[in-house]
């Protein structure tokens, strides 16, 4: 299945990727509307990691033997048509069960309310996910590789 | 002791809409002067508008629209056309450091622009326009040495050439890519433009700077330099190349030499110019072994021999007051190309004083070189490339029937993959990654985004030029070639239409 890459080589760390996410998961898809006006703000599924002049971002893998949806205590963690790891908020109990064995830190807490987990969905009802639309520097590609 | 207090007055305005910012720090990130501050306890970005370059990272990034970058205007500096601002801050900026000022890209002063004073011609009714979408338009240019004659033998089986011709150059489109070295620009710069230059069939050129390693897979499409520096010059990077050119001098600094800091020259930039990591990489002002045209002369043949006379070599010179004397010098020399740059091209570095008030304008040192060597009986043992601020396919054009025979961009190669002109290459921070050597920095310019801008670029500004020819009536670029019939002049002194060799308008 297609899945979102990231080319470290050409990530400027300029985090667009996670604002353009946040939007996406926004009730109003507005950006100034998500962010000024919307509480709780919507959640990013796509997270920049940086060290030193190395940022890359990272987000779901959607593992063909997701770890996450094997340890979900509840079944919130499940597999769509598309392959897409899929969560579902109103299943979850937020025992973060799914942080502790993804091999990639890609789900992450919400802090807020300590409960509910958000990861990336692969934006159903877009052709290309948000995130790699929005990048300017092409670092992020939305492609089918072979699964190593 | 206290610091000196600086006088100086912002460049820009930082504007920032509180009802559109959200905070997303993307120019915080994106700014690499730092004029963007975060600050954590209000969840708010403010800006520090004296460290300001007015590069316009901030605004093109900023992705609620939210940021207005320009030039601050004093209010209490009273209007006065002599002590303008800038006149002002500079006699500040010298009376705090003491120092050469520095700047970067082509001058900015308001000299006469001729391009803006030449206009073209198009055919009607007494002979037919030409529709390229129609008919084919031919952009072909060879550059090289041309033959006095051409002599034929004549067999049963036709005709064949039996004069042996110089090597030449084949450019699908009459612009190449002027040099710019690796170290003023980033690898990644180098790598789109000779990637571009391969897709459009054109040449990009190294500068000084030698040529990595990597990008040795495009010699064909790369004219590699030898400047008073010998940085990066060996025998395979003569031999991988498609033309050899002596740099003289440039059009932003004639008569000045460069200096790249040692805090540059890293590792790669040390295998390339073969030179010590973090060495100053200097060069001098003259060719320490060219003296005389003489001398220039022996370095040219010692290229061809060196090459076993199988590429051209061209001589770059500023554009200065006796460039047609000297061109006609250099072709007697043996050079088989001749560029030369005017007053408005690019530098990644120059003295401010320099850049601003030495040279001439290409239009007229190419008006004046051309002549030169038509008059003597020798244009055809040299092409001429013009460069020094091509801002558009009409410039070319003008260029084109002026007497060149294809011209170099570089400062429109830039600005198509992000450059501003802010002129503040010589910091070595450039925010659109392109003249720094960060390694931060450098991710800014995607080979693959930038290659696909430039070819953009060629491809935009050739169809614009068949549309021109086409209307000229003419269908290959070879016919416009020195057809100064093509242009007429507006607004220019007699002396001016003189030198440019064109009719005033009307007329």
């Amino acid at each position: 299945m297609k899945k979102v890459y990231s080319k470290e080589e050409f990530c400027i760390g300029c985090h667009l990727c996670e604002i353009h996410c946040l939007v996406q998961h926004s009730k109003s898809k507005d950006i100034i509307k998500a962010f000024k006006k919307e509480f709780p703000r919507a959640l990013k599924r796509v997270h920049v990691k940086e060290k030193g002049h190395l940022t890359f971002a990272v987000q779901c893998r959607h593992c063909s033997d997701a770890p996450c949806v094997a340890a979900c205590l509840t079944g919130a963690m499940s597999k769509d048509e598309r392959g897409a790891v899929i969560h579902d908020p109103d299943k979850c109990i937020g025992c973060f069960t799914c942080i502790m064995v993804c091999p990639f830190g890609a789900i992450q807490p919400d802090k807020r309310t300590k409960r509910i987990v958000a990861k990336c969905d692969l934006c159903p009802g877009e052709e290309t996910p948000v995130c790699v639309v929005h990048c300017p520097n092409r670092a992020l590609v939305y492609e089918e590789r072979k699964e190593k | 002791m206290a610091k000196v207090k600086s006088y100086i007055p912002s460049d820009f305005n930082i504007e920032r809409d509180p009802d559109k910012c959200i905070a997303c720090q993307v120019c915080v990130r994106q700014c690499s002067y730092e004029a963007h501050i975060y600050d954590t306890e209000e969840d708010a970005v403010n800006a520090d508008e004296s460290k300001c370059i007015g590069c316009q990272r901030c605004t093109v990034f900023c992705p609620t629209e939210a940021l207005t970058v320009g030039p601050t205007s004093n209010p209490n500096q009273k209007a006065n056309v002599h002590w303008t601002e800038k006149e002002i801050k500079r006699v500040l900026k010298q009376a705090e450091t003491g120092g050469v000022l520095l700047t970067g890209m082509g001058t900015d002063k308001p000299y006469p622009i001729y391009w803006d004073h030449m206009v073209l011609n198009a055919s009607q009714v007494t002979n037919p326009s030409i529709d390229p979408l129609r008919e084919p338009m031919e952009l072909r240019t060879y550059l090289g040495r041309k033959p006095d004659m051409l002599q034929f033998k004549f067999k049963d089986d036709g005709p064949s050439l039996e004069t042996i011709l110089a090597p030449q150059l084949k450019l699908e489109t009459p612009i190449l890519f002027s040099a710019i070295s690796y170290g003023a620009v980033s690898y990644n710069v180098c790598e789109s433009m000779a990637k571009a230059s391969k897709a459009a069939g054109t040449f990009w050129n190294t500068g000084e700077g030698g040529l990595h390693k990597n990008l040795y897979q495009y010699g064909n499409n790369t004219i590699v330099q030898v400047a008073s520096g010998r940085f990066g010059v060996d025998k395979s990077y003569l031999d991988v190349a498609a033309a050899l050119e002596i740099k003289i001098g440039q059009g932003a600094k004639p008569g000045i030499g460069g200096h790249l800091p040692g805090e540059k020259v890293t590792e790669a930039i040390s295998q390339t110019r073969m030179i010590p990591v973090g060495t100053d990489a200097i060069s001098p002002a003259p060719h320490h072994d060219i003296y005389s045209i003489e001398d220039l002369s022996q370095l040219i043949y010692a290229l061809k021999e060196a090459t076993n006379y199988t590429k051209p070599v061209c001589v770059k010179i500023a554009a200065v007051h006796n460039s047609a004397a000297i061109a006609s010098g250099i072709v007697r020399a043996g050079a088989d190309i001749i560029a030369i740059d005017g007053i408005r091209g690019g530098t990644g570095a120059a003295p401010t004083v320099i850049r601003d008030n030495v040279g001439i304008p290409i239009e007229l040192a190419l008006a004046a070189v051309d002549q030169r060597l038509r008059d003597e009986g020798i244009r055809n043992q040299a092409s001429i490339i013009a460069a020094g601020g091509f801002r558009n396919s009409a410039d070319v054009v003008k260029a084109i029937a002026l007497g060149a025979d294809a011209v170099y961009i570089a400062t429109a190669a830039l600005v198509a993959i992000g450059c501003t002109v802010c002129q503040k290459c010589y910091t070595g921070k450039c925010p659109w990654g392109i003249t720094t050597q960060h390694p931060q920095l450098i991710k800014r310019i995607n080979p693959d985004i930038a290659t696909e801008r430039l070819t953009n670029l060629l491809r935009g500004w050739s169809l614009e030029i068949k549309e021109m020819l086409g209307g000229m009536g003419i269908n290959a670029i070879e016919s416009l070639r020195g057809n100064r019939l093509h242009l007429r002049g507006i607004g220019l002194t007699d002396t001016e239409l003189d030198i440019l060799g064109i009719l005033p308008a009307g007329r």
